[in-house]
């Protein structure tokens, strides 16, 4: 008796192997776009396994964090790999999030009956830049210390709740140890849970839902279209895709390695050039631009009620968009990534 | 008729003690969810330390402070910038932004505050003079007694 058999008389495995099966990816000028969800999903897994190999011997707080990176990176066998991999990860991670939601976004494949699908992918996105934020104190380092001062202080600035939010971020009314480990708690158990709930919903639907058909082919009659099996097709280039983007972290992480830097220091003033992660220069650039007041406003406040006002719409953009102003939609779409280009390479600049 | 009359006045009566009961769960479920959550939210909430009521600070000897230097110290929870102007004067400012709470800093060339974080420039007087910082920087006093420095709350010299 095959294992087949043997476990289709205990439950019908055929049904998940034809759930499996029957999902078909189009073959158009544009089906390179949907490997990036896979990629990103695929860094996850490196984050979720090199994080816990870290946890082994990191300790978080003010008198152990830095001190437990620095003995990690430097008499750990191959930690400095492990690190270097988490954090090249991390950012590749956000970097094709944010790709993969661009593509989603243009090829309007956020419509009707996808917008949960949507929905759940804008929670990834977030999640995954809250887990970027959380980790980035980790190391306890001055750059961190101080873009975390900044983060949470912006969180302050929310009308009505953010003194609040600030003061429950920060376990306190300083950036201290209380708030690293209250980030690690965040950082490596509160997170990494609600990410694989959304996470989830998302593939469940993407299985369910079947993929999207771009514009040009729905045309198409549906037998003339091009299709290839996901499975076992797609999923083995999709393995290939994952062995190269292994492979360029691994070249990042030995070339290009992150450094430690200082040790934070809480009497210490917060040096030149100092910046978050890159995918929130855009912001960081943008309150560093605008002026004390605004109409009677602060210019933080107002900067946050923008950012916040943009990402409601961004999120709910399934809801708002008419067919009618489909155009309108994408040139919208256009302006918000120049103007994240643009003011991200602003900011590295200056 | 007075069967079917019966009936439906045990049916009514099954109804209203059933929406009775869905009332109760209801009700009950809230509170039960209440006191789980409650709870959780209160110890997120960091306790409240107390004040440290510090009054005044020994920032050391007027000697060993260079002229044209500065100087972070902690006050109480909060740290404090004092400046040594080229003139051999005393500055002390609350040495944290008042735009996004980084620590402030003393440039020298031009005898300062700046903020590097945001490029946030304040005057010794503690004006915010350009930038993103919304408000002044807190001034505090600096007293000289026995050639020593000693910093205290409230304005001026």
């Amino acid at each position: 008796m095959s294992i087949n058999d043997w476990l289709q008389e205990r439950f019908d495995i055929e049904a998940v192997k034809s759930f499996a099966a029957k999902k078909q990816v189009p073959v158009f000028f544009g089906s390179v776009w949907y490997y990036l969800g896979g990629v990103s999903l695929f860094l996850f897994i490196i984050q979720v396994l090199t994080g816990i190999l870290l946890a082994l011997y990191y300790q978080p707080g003010a008198a152990t964090s830095y001190e437990s990176v620095k003995f990690i990176v430097s008499k750990v066998e191959f930690g400095w790999l492990m690190r270097e991999i988490h954090s090249w990860s991390a950012n590749l991670f956000v970097f094709t999030i944010f790709l993969h939601m661009f593509t989603v976004f243009f090829s309007k494949a956020y419509k009707k009956p996808r917008e949960l699908t949507w929905l759940s992918g804008m929670m990834l996105l977030l999640l995954a830049m809250v887990f970027g934020f959380s980790g980035y104190l980790l190391p306890w380092n001055e750059l961190a210390y101080f873009a975390t001062k900044v983060g949470t202080d912006i969180t302050g600035a929310v009308p009505f709740i953010g003194e609040f939010l600030s003061k429950l971020l920060r376990a306190g009314d300083d950036v201290s140890g209380a708030t690293l480990t209250r980030f690690y708690s965040i950082h490596t158990a509160i997170l990494p849970l609600v990410f694989i709930v959304f996470l989830g919903l998302h593939l469940t639907m993407i299985q369910v839902q079947g993929m999207h058909i771009p514009e040009s082919m729905e045309k198409v009659p549906e037998n003339k279209r091009k299709m290839m099996p996901f499975f076992p097709n797609f999923v083995l280039r999709d393995l290939i895709v994952w062995l190269i983007v292994l492979n360029i972290i691994a070249l990042l992480a030995v070339f290009f390695p992150w450094e430690l830097g200082l040790k934070a220091d809480s009497l210490a003033s917060a040096p030149a050039g100092i910046r978050p992660e890159w995918y929130f220069m855009f912001m960081f650039q943008t309150l560093k631009l605008l002026p004390a007041h605004i109409l009677f406003i602060e210019g933080e406040v107002f900067g946050i009620l923008l950012f916040g006002l943009g990402g409601a719409i961004w999120f709910l953009v399934p809801f708002l968009e008419k067919p009618k102003y489909s155009r309108l939609w994408t040139a919208f779409g256009v302006g918000i990534l120049a103007y994240i280009i643009t003011l991200t390479v602003w900011g590295y600049l200056v | 008729m007075t069967d079917s009359n019966h009936s439906q006045s045990s049916h009514t009566k099954t109804t209203s003690r059933r929406s009775f009961l869905d009332a109760l769960f209801g009700v009950t479920l809230l509170g039960w969810l209440g006191a789980m959550i409650y709870p959780v939210f209160r110890f997120l909430v960091p306790p409240k330390r107390p004040d440290l009521n510090v009054s005044s600070l020994d920032a050391g000897l007027v000697a060993s402070f260079k002229k044209n230097t500065s100087k972070i110290m902690r006050f109480g929870r909060k740290p404090v910038i004092i400046v040594r102007k080229k003139s051999g004067d005393f500055k002390a400012l609350s040495a944290t932004c008042t735009h996004l709470d980084c620590n402030v800093q003393f440039k020298q060339d031009t005898e300062q505050i700046w903020c590097a974080c945001h490029n946030g420039l304040y005057d010794l007087e503690g004006r915010n003079i350009s930038g993103p910082p919304p408000r002044p920087l807190t001034q505090f006093q600096v007293n000289l007694k026995d050639e020593k420095i000693f910093i205290t709350k409230g304005e001026g010299v």
